[in-house]
């Protein structure tokens, strides 16, 4: 009997060690190495001086040029992110609504983006908004300008390239919970005197909520995040927080510079997740990735 | 007041589905203050019309009147119709005080009212404690009562429910259908009650539709159609019945003998009755409950008695169910248990009354 106890509690621990191996390896041991770089000192010759300095995190904690581009990193995310949940909601209940053989459909050519490097889609921008771009050519052709207007590189063509790569990540999570919704509850808040629109606000809309908070939170995340976006469509001014890692590391080769960077905006993004399914419930948010 | 109004009336109403026809010519009176029922087999179209009622499905032919208004093009929040449903379909966001206020709000009914109405609602549920949970705190059947709560605090013109008693366990089902007469008679509401339980729709209905392939098979007070089966498929559908091919054979005085078809006569019916039949081909409606069995042969007056011999037995309790091989067929007997049900492999008698025979026209099904 005990001994079954025993192997009864062994059982899970036994089924999860795959995948708490490779989290182990890939996540929680390089995770490691950054929190420890972060502590080391790149000296004036380029090399790293092993030991434990707070040199760097005093830079990224107290200089306000850090802070600013965190700002706009967030701003950035949020804009995103509200410009995501208001124009993904309509295609998201759309394809809720769609009778089942034209939602398989729908729902591949919502996939249909993935299969196209996030580079390349962010790239296309640039055949469209460019100075020798298809707008700028249409406009000059028919006359309404004489010269190529300048459209790209600037904040709100970062937050454009963004909102097309997330906008199926939102559309997805919304679309989940609005087919979970039971028509049911409409017809009833119909026949209860509202009509289409008002049983959509009373009923519809409340429901879908934990979808498109679950989206709203993955895109931010992920927009929060982003390092390709802003290097092709952003200008020099328009850097997010990710560019200044790939700055610190990439170009200036300072890995403990860059690793508490990086460690900064990880633990800000992960309060965030925090809070957020605090408020929301755990199971909330999972049950739209159900 | 002289004449009887309607609470509903349905006029040649068809549905089609693309080329499938769901309801094809749908007659139909609901009186004010009565209990319809609509019974049939699965998609026999009873949701359908249910739905056409509601103004949920538009009607492709025909026409809808709610209290003598034709309503074809009325949307469904200005028809004032009580909805239950199968699943409950209670607002999973809202307390049981606000799914049952919902309605009234939408009505622009004062608040003060709205709380009185709300509470002799829940009161008339037998609920007035639970005001203030979720519907996921409370049990199906108590959500099935919140909801009907919900349908009739609006005092709705018609009740419409959609097998509202199905997803309820057996004990529970008989005492929310007692419940839901008792509701129903105390507020003399119009209601349609959809169901393929032929107990539950001969129980609660002041009258009863019985629906197949998109028809009106046959309507009227349960007990005239459990007795009096208009069709075949009627007889067949509700309960047992022995449907035996007959001819009418000639007439004897006052009396016709319906004959089986090795010529033994079945019984003789009075010649009137055998001549509303018009056809010499019949076939005769038996319920397995009319019939008698016996070990003896002592039939009465008026009384038919055909030999036999059990084939099975299914013991049911308080009766059993017989199979009886007699006359070159198998017979389906539903007799009470007295002591001891009568054993497999018995030679039995079965007394049929005359009157417990009905006749339909035709040899064939
Ligand atoms: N939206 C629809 N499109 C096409 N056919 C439909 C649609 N809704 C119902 N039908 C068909 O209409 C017929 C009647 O359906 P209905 O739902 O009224 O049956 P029902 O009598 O309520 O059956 P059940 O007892 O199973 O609920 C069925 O054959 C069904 O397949
Ligand atoms: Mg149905």
């Amino acid at each position: 009997m005990a001994a079954d106890v025993a192997g009864a509690r062994r059982t899970p621990w036994v089924l999860l060690s795959p995948s708490l191996a490779t989290i182990s390896l890939l996540l929680i041991i390089p995770m490691m190495f950054i929190v420890v770089y972060s502590f080391w000192l790149r000296t004036a010759t380029g090399a790293d001086q092993v030991g434990f300095f707070l040199d760097n995190w005093i830079e990224v904690l107290g200089d306000r040029f850090y802070r600013d581009i965190l700002f706009q990193t967030f701003a950035i995310a949020f804009y995103t992110t509200v410009i995501c949940a208001l124009i993904g909601y309509i295609p998201a209940y759309f394809v809720a609504n769609t009778p089942m053989k034209s939602k398989t459909f729908l729902l591949l050519m919502l996939m249909l983006p993935f299969w196209i490097s996030y580079i390349i889609r962010t790239m296309s921008w640039i055949n469209i908004l460019g100075a020798s771009g298809a707008l700028n050519t249409l406009f000059v052709s028919i006359g309404i300008i004489d010269e190529p207007i300048q459209m790209l590189y600037n904040q709100t063509t970062v937050v454009l390239g963004l909102v097309h790569y997330l906008l199926p990540f939102m559309i997805l999570n919304v679309y989940v919970s609005l087919d979970g919704i039971d028509k049911n509850l409409t017809e009833a808040a119909q026949s209860l005197g509202c009509t289409g629109f008002q049983a959509f606000r009373e009923v519809t809309l409340p429901l879908s909520f934990p979808g498109l908070a679950a989206g709203s939170l993955l895109c931010f995340v992920l927009a929060a995040g982003t390092y390709i976006t802003p290097v092709i469509l952003g200008g020099p001014r328009d850097a997010m927080f990710a560019n200044l890692v790939f700055e610190a590391i990439v170009t200036q080769l300072n890995w403990p510079l860059g690793s508490a960077l990086s460690l900064v905006l990880l633990a800000l993004l992960g309060a965030l997740v925090v809070i957020y399914t605090r408020y929301l419930g755990v199971d909330q948010i999972a049950k739209s990735f159900k | 007041m002289a004449d009887i109004e309607n609470a509903v009336e349905l006029k040649n109403v068809v549905k089609r589905y693309g080329e499938f026809t769901a309801v094809q010519r749908m007659d139909l009176t609901v009186p004010d203050n009565s209990f319809v029922t609509f019974l049939g087999p699965s998609g026999c179209g009873k949701t359908t019309t249910l739905r056409m009622i509601a103004g949920l499905t538009d009607i492709s032919e025909g026409d809808l009147l709610i209290r003598g208004n034709r309503v074809n093009a009325l949307p469904i929040h200005k028809r004032n119709l009580g909805l239950v449903f199968q699943n409950y379909a209670l607002f999973p966001h809202k307390t049981i005080y606000e799914n049952i206020a919902f309605g009234l709000k939408y009505r622009k009914v004062a608040k003060s009212d709205i709380r009185d109405k709300v509470n002799r609602a829940l009161d008339l549920v037998q609920l007035p404690h639970v005001a203030d949970r979720y519907p996921n705190q409370l049990s199906g059947g108590q959500q099935q009562r919140i909801a009907l709560a919900r349908a009739i605090v609006i005092e709705p013109d018609v009740l419409l429910l959609d097998e509202p008693l199905s997803a309820l366990d057996a004990n529970l089902r008989e005492e929310m259908r007692v419940e839901l007469k008792r509701i129903q008679r105390e507020l003399g509401i119009a209601t349609v009650f959809v169901t393929h339980d032929q107990s539950e729709a001969l129980a609660m209905s002041d009258k009863l539709v019985v629906m197949n392939n998109g028809i009106v098979e046959q309507e009227g007070a349960p007990e005239d159609v459990y007795n009096n089966p208009a069709s075949a498929f009627v007889a067949d559908f509700l309960g047992h019945s022995n449907i035996i091919p007959a001819t009418l054979g000639g007439p004897d005085a006052a009396f016709t003998k319906v004959m089986l078809q090795s010529g033994e006569t079945l019984v003789t019916i009075p010649e009137q009755t055998a001549k509303a039949n018009g056809a010499k081909d019949v076939r005769a409606v038996i319920r397995a409950e009319k019939i008698d069995l016996s070990d003896q042969n002592n039939a009465a007056d008026g009384v038919i008695t055909i030999p036999g011999k059990i084939k099975t037995v299914d013991y049911l309790g308080q009766q059993a169910r017989y199979f009886v091989t007699a006359n070159g067929r198998d017979w389906q007997v539903i007799n009470p248990i007295d002591a001891h049900p009568h054993q497999e492999g018995a030679d039995v008698f079965m007394h049929i009354a005359a009157r417990n025979c009905v006749l339909l026209p035709g040899h064939h099904d």
